[in-house]
């Protein structure tokens, strides 16, 4: 990738992040009803709110002004690092997204390495002998995977490991046991989408004719496999993983809500029912700029380890 | 040796085949309608055979085991089970093929546009899109769906707002490709208008790989409604949706294992039968198409 591709795509970038940050804004403009009395209502536990209240609660929060004014504001402040601050506990958003974040971040973090663990083998398996039992469950085992709903297996694996077998606690954050079956749950449903390509990707690489010339050479299978064909295989599989933190992402909402684990996605959702629109507004700007950004370096992770590869067309 | 010859000639073979090789796509595929016309019949018939009303409660009967008359169970009001699924079935389909065809129509028609068009209306249509696919789908639908407040109505109109995009660049990237074609051009040299044009020249030939990318984001639509039904937003109790189901089971973990249990079977097998559907469907399709779809 030269300069010129480099800076077409920074450009690019550019738009979709004020896209991002335009469309977060908006977005509690298509509330139902009046924000202020809405949020008024819940804060006085149901009591009708007086219209001064309401008026007095809108010019606080700049709640008048046109909304390209609204947004100019809260757009510099955030630019400054500021996110606003909750309707409720007059808490900094900022402050609550960094001590939920990290939470958040190990359940990821954790969750990928379980993926890669389960597929990578379970791929490799499936490639080296195509059609053998060992192919057949693992295309079947992620079949199952990709069609699973999370939240399912998060409570099958809470009923087993923990009301059963009295494994692993039911929730919560304090320590590495309570992350076991969250990520769990979360990493073998991406393993089932991981596997797959996994296993094509082999495939491909299996034919090639150095892995001939290597076994030619009488190199033993295993140096073969895992020095000369994986090395080559994981090259799509690091775009995937990319995508697929889209996949961790939302997931991770669920999960931690089945979990009862607090990062980022029970703020997230805790936020939404209470109408608590700062914190939802910076939540979700904050997913949407890791998303696009994240995408961003997998692309150029992605024509480092393969020279081949040009980024330089339509992105589109 | 000869092992590894052979193996190698299967793994030629499978490649051209795409993933679901050694397993034979065929039958996968057959499974899958299998599935799917299983479940339409039953969400059809189901309610009207089943001998109990879904809302109907019998406090004497509370979280009763799988039985005879009850085989998955009764739930904390004395529901039987089965007969909710079954409603729910109609509730899981029925917003699925609703929300796809949204979807669908929504991309399909900003896919021809832009594509057709270009210049500055195809660039602010595609930086619409790229925005809209900036975001983990399912959170920016359960931030729509939930600023505008908990509802089924609600959670469709979110999945359907988020979902779009990928039709629309799918169809975009078909017509781009199209336009240079000789019948298309043909077709301008004779005069005929851009309408004409875009939906008797164009259309017809972006249908085949729409169809199949609405097949297998059937699957994820189900997903995405049984999902943000579970986080509380979608259906609301007592009505008889799957993942609103999941979700109030699981205040009786410990007492009855099946109320999660069976909800999230059924989802999975409904979706499960929709994949196989797509993936083979879209093995059908010729290989240039299929390039095209796994770009996405």
């Amino acid at each position: 990738m030269n300069g010129q591709e480099l800076c077409k795509r920074l450009l690019t970038m550019a738009i979709v992040l004020l896209g991002v940050s335009l469309l977060t804004y908006g977005l509690i403009f298509i509330t139902p009803g009046d924000p202020a009395r809405t949020i008024l209502t819940q804060q006085m536990g149901g009591q009708i709110p007086s219209q001064e209240a309401v008026e007095q609660f809108r010019a606080e929060n700049g709640l008048d002004d046109p909304f390209l004014v609204q947004y100019a504001h809260w757009m510099g402040d955030v630019l400054q690092g500021d996110l606003g601050h909750s309707y409720y506990n007059d808490r900094s958003v900022s402050e609550m997204i960094i001590q939920r974040l990290p939470n958040t971040i190990a359940l990821a973090v954790a969750s990928i390495f379980v993926a890669l663990v389960i597929a990578i083998p379970a791929g490799i398996a499936s490639a080296r002998n195509p059609g053998s039992q060992a192919d057949y469950a693992a295309q079947i085992g992620s079949l199952i995977g990709v069609s699973m709903p999370n939240f399912w297996l998060g409570y099958l694996l809470i009923i087993v490991c923990s009301l059963r077998l009295n494994l692993f606690p039911v929730a919560g954050a304090a320590g590495l046991e309570h992350l076991i079956l969250p990520s769990l749950t979360l990493g073998s449903g991406m393993a089932a989408v991981i596997a797959r390509l996994v296993r094509t990707a082999m495939l491909d690489v299996l034919d090639d004719a150095y892995i001939q010339a290597a076994r030619a050479k009488g190199l033993r299978e295993r140096i073969i496999i895992y020095k000369h064909a994986l090395r080559n295989a994981l090259v799509p599989v690091v775009t995937i993983i990319g995508l697929q933190l889209s996949y961790v992402l939302n997931g991770a909402v669920v999960i931690e809500v089945v979990f009862q684990r607090p990062g980022l996605g029970t703020l997230l959702v805790d936020a939404i029912f209470a109408r608590d629109y700062p914190v939802v507004q910076g939540v979700t700007l904050l997913i949407g700029v890791i998303f696009v950004l994240m995408n961003f370096a997998v692309d150029l992770t992605y024509s480092r380890l393969d020279p081949r590869i040009d980024l330089g067309g339509d992105p589109t | 040796m000869s092992d590894r010859a052979a193996n190698r000639r299967k793994r030629q073979a499978d490649k051209r085949q795409g993933w679901t090789d050694g397993l034979t796509a065929d039958r996968l595929g057959q499974f899958g309608i299998g599935v799917v016309l299983t479940l339409l019949v039953l969400a059809a018939l189901g309610p009207v055979v089943s001998p109990y009303d879904p809302a109907e409660q019998d406090l004497s009967n509370r979280l009763e085991s799988p039985s005879l008359s009850h085989p998955f169970g009764t739930d904390q009001l004395g529901r039987d089970v089965l007969t909710r699924l079954l409603h729910g079935a109609r509730f899981s389909l029925g917003i699925a093929v609703a929300v796809t065809t949204v979807r669908l129509l929504v991309g399909t028609a900003v896919g021809l546009v832009a594509g057709y068009a270009g210049g500055w209306v195809d660039e602010a249509l595609m930086r619409l899109v790229d925005t809209l696919l900036a975001f983990p789908g399912i959170v920016l639908a359960l931030v729509i769906a939930g600023i505008l407040g908990p509802s089924l109505v609600n959670v469709m109109l979110a999945l359907a707002v988020v979902g779009w995009a990928s039709y629309a660049r799918l169809v975009r990237s078909s017509v781009l490709s199209l336009r240079e074609r000789e019948f298309v051009t043909t077709a301008r040299l004779l005069g005929r208008s851009r309408m004409h044009i875009a939906t008797r020249h164009l259309l017809p030939n972006v249908v085949a790989p729409v169809v199949v990318l609405a097949t297998l984001d059937i699957g994820s639509v189900i997903l995405g409604t049984a999902g943000l039904s579970f986080l509380g937003l979608g259906a609301q109790p007592p009505t008889p949706e799957w993942g609103t189901m999941l979700a109030s089971g699981r205040n009786y973990l410990r007492q009855a294992w099946w109320l999660v249990n069976a909800p999230g079977l059924c989802i999975m097998v409904t979706v499960l039968g929709f994949n196989l559907l797509g993936d083979s469907l879209r093995d059908m399709l010729s290989p240039t198409q299929t390039a095209q779809m796994e770009e996405l």
